[in-house]
């Protein structure tokens, strides 16, 4: 980032759990630090502070679901010279996204009392489909690690490095038995972004897929496994629909999967 | 602002040093308190639908995603309502080590709330890291606090957002006795810090204030409740928690995309959390917590919401010298999880938050796959409290300029620690297609 003033960082929270920005203040010994080397323009949850744009960096929490969002990401664009989704809200729609799979009539007609005091969009969207996303960082929540590396990365200038690897390789690392091939136990994490250090294997179950597809995954061929393998296809649905699961990768599988039954 | 009309409206987009998002309305005419309300626009996400259609297995990985500062809260309500449901209770091993992991949600969630959250108001600073450029060694006490309760999660949990490890009867891996040891120096570290940080909190000034609260929370016999007991209040209700919706009743207003809860009979508003806790509770306080209530200087139980920060300070007490006890007693649950039969029920359950009192309740199909799910978070409850004590608030600064008065406000709210995330976690939605 130029000039020799500190960059000027934002943080905004749209549909989320607030976990992914709280990542940030988990980062209990760089913390302090790092607010000595940005200038902290505007993070609602942290300080009172609110300085206006534009923002060199702005990091956006949550996923897009109503008018007035789809209004605040098109200024936090137009207000940033870089937008970094942080979370598979921002980067993927989030869990909320499984009203897009839903007949969203029948969520209205449901249960609620008036229904005209809230005004909401039928889907949940990720960020990048609004505006351009320059970087996005995954995973529900995202990690620590990660956030530090994007923002060190940045601060120095040069390209953040994060794994485009499976949570796979993670594993193999980690020394953990293959869940899947040794219990039969339901994992997508042949075809899941790596990030969170190969987590679930290591509780002995399988990974439920929190940082999204990695690249060039092959969703089909895993599926295809997991039927071998004897897991129910309802089983397998639920875990491509799920905390990324509007993900192009996740959501086309899931849909083949979903037809090649019928 | 004051239109031609006489009415002075206050308003506030945006609160901050909250989690989650809201705003604040103030209507005045002639000089008097017209009409205040939180503005809650956070949006909803309506988990309640979602978990429609889920399996059983699969609810504490998704209510966690309600909150990421107290996912374990959602996690341990949403499994021990599905327990009930199942008929099945894990024994005194799996409980002991639920309540160790909770012990750290509350430490790191308390700890954020004291000092990077609320300390800035006793000191007029906008921030704590405006607060560390004076007083460096307080700030990195509150962040270390805050990083032992994570480290506790993350023992027990993998992580300390969205941990992994909880499920139905259970838990899918339990940590060594030596992991548990590990940290056991450092939370001997932190059950010092806690005490100094109620020493810290008591010798804040408290602005004078006084309301006719009635506090709501889980009480038991034997223990400082937080996943067992039954429900009470100060003033005098005694209920088991399945008769948790017919003493409470949660209200739809326009303002707010979260619900407002209110006590059935009365209509009236009531609060929950660690103020209401200790004030139901002191007896149950561990010893040295006790003793930090008692030196603490206020008069419990105490009715000055400002006193939150002396209540959840006591509590940090509380959590550190639990997880001590917790860890020296720790056997590693063997199975780490009781098997079960699913079949067709319905169960609810409820435990304490950090922030307060948090019901659960699902009805499951013979496939175990969720029919209804219905859950009530604290700050949803305590959403009509905090706009009565705005109510009492604001006609005796009247005459303060809007930033002041809306200042003032924002610290009123903030004595409740809330948290706007959960709240809007269901709601009742008007679909505007796209």
């Amino acid at each position: 980032m130029a000039g020799d003033s500190k960059p000027r960082l934002a943080v905004f929270k749209l549909a989320s759990c607030d976990g992914c920005q709280l990542q940030m203040l988990n980062l209990e010994d760089e913390l302090l630090e790092i607010a000595g080397e940005v200038e902290i323009c505007y993070f609602l949850e942290a300080r009172s502070q609110i300085l206006d744009g534009p923002f060199d960096v702005a990091l956006v929490e949550g996923s897009v679901t109503t008018e007035h969002d789809l209004e605040r990401v098109r200024e936090i664009r137009r207000n940033s010279q870089m937008l970094i989704t942080i979370g598979a809200c921002a980067s993927a729609g989030g869990i909320q996204a499984l009203r897009n799979m839903q007949d969203v009539d029948e969520y209205t007609r449901s249960i609620y009392a008036n229904p005209s005091y809230i005004h909401t969009l039928s889907q949940s969207t990720p960020v990048a489909a609004h505006v351009t996303v320059d970087f996005a960082i995954n995973g529900c929540p995202i990690s620590r690690e990660q956030l530090l590396e994007v923002i060190t990365s940045l601060l120095i200038g040069r390209a953040p490095q994060l794994p485009t690897y499976s949570v796979c390789v993670e594993c193999k690392r980690k020394g953990n038995v293959c869940v899947l091939v040794s219990r039969g136990v339901a994992c997508i994490g042949p075809i899941t972004q790596a990030g969170c250090g190969a987590l679930c294997p290591g509780f002995n179950r399988g990974c439920f897929g929190c940082y999204g597809p990695m690249e060039s995954a092959n969703p089909d061929s895993l599926c295809h496994t997991l039927t071998m393998r004897g897991v129910p296809r309802a089983e397998t649905l639920r875990l491509l629909n799920g905390f990324t699961g509007w993900a192009e990768e996740f959501r086309s599988a899931a849909e083949k999967l979903e037809k090649a039954s019928i | 602002m004051t239109a031609s009309n006489g009415t002075r409206t206050i308003r506030l987009e945006s609160m901050t040093r909250v989690e989650g998002e809201g705003g604040l309305r103030i209507e005045v005419r002639e000089g008097k308190l017209q009409d205040v309300r939180l503005d809650i626009y956070e949006p909803p996400r309506m988990f309640e639908a979602f978990l429609r259609g889920r399996s059983l297995r699969e609810v504490p990985d998704i209510t966690a995603r309600i909150c990421g500062i107290c996912p374990v809260a959602y996690q341990m309500s949403s499994v021990q309502a599905i327990e009930a449901a199942l008929g099945i209770t894990p024994g005194q091993e799996i409980s002991a080590l639920r309540r160790l992991l909770y012990c750290g949600e509350w430490m790191q969630s308390h700890a954020l709330h004291i000092y990077l959250l609320q300390a800035p108001d006793f000191f007029g600073m906008e921030s704590a890291v405006a607060l560390a450029a004076r007083q460096p060694e307080l700030v990195r006490q509150g962040l270390e606090l805050k990083k032992i309760g994570n480290e506790l999660m993350e023992i027990i949990g993998g992580r300390s957002v969205h941990p992994v490890s909880v499920c139905v009867g259970g838990f899918w891996k339990v940590p060594r006795r030596s992991e548990l040891l590990a940290l056991r120096s450092r939370l001997e570290w932190a059950l010092q810090a806690s005490i100094d940080t109620v020493k810290f909190v008591s010798s804040l000034k408290l602005p004078e204030f006084h309301a006719d609260y009635e506090c709501v929370a889980l009480s038991h016999p034997r223990e400082y409740p937080m996943n067992a007991g039954h429900i009470v209040s100060s003033a005098g209700l005694d209920i088991p928690i399945k008769e948790f919706e017919q003493a409470f009743l949660e209200m739809h207003v326009a303002h707010s995309t979260a619900l407002h809860s209110v006590r059935a009979e009365h209509g009236s508003s009531y609060l929950v959390g660690p103020l209401a806790r200790i004030n139901l509770n002191l007896n149950h306080l561990p010893p040295a917590a006790r003793q930090a209530a008692d030196e603490s200087g206020i008069a419990w139980p105490c009715s000055n919401p400002y006193a939150g920060i002396v209540a959840r300070a006591v509590e940090l007490v509380m959590t550190c010298e639990e997880s001590l006890r917790l860890i020296d007693a720790y056997r590693e649950p063997e199975p780490s999880c009781l098997e079960y039969t699913v079949r067709a029920a319905e169960g609810c359950a409820a435990t304490e938050a950090p922030r307060g009192l948090l019901y659960h309740r699902y009805r499951i199909n013979d496939q175990g796959i969720v029919q209804a799910a219905r859950i009530v978070p604290p700050t949803a409850q305590n959403y009509r409290r905090m706009e009565d004590d705005l109510r009492l608030l604001i006609p005796g600064i009247l005459e303060r300029t809007d930033s002041q008065i809306v200042d003032e406000c924002e610290r009123m709210v903030r004595n409740y620690d809330p948290c706007i995330s959960c709240s809007t976690h269901a709601l009742k939605v008007r679909i505007a297609r796209s």
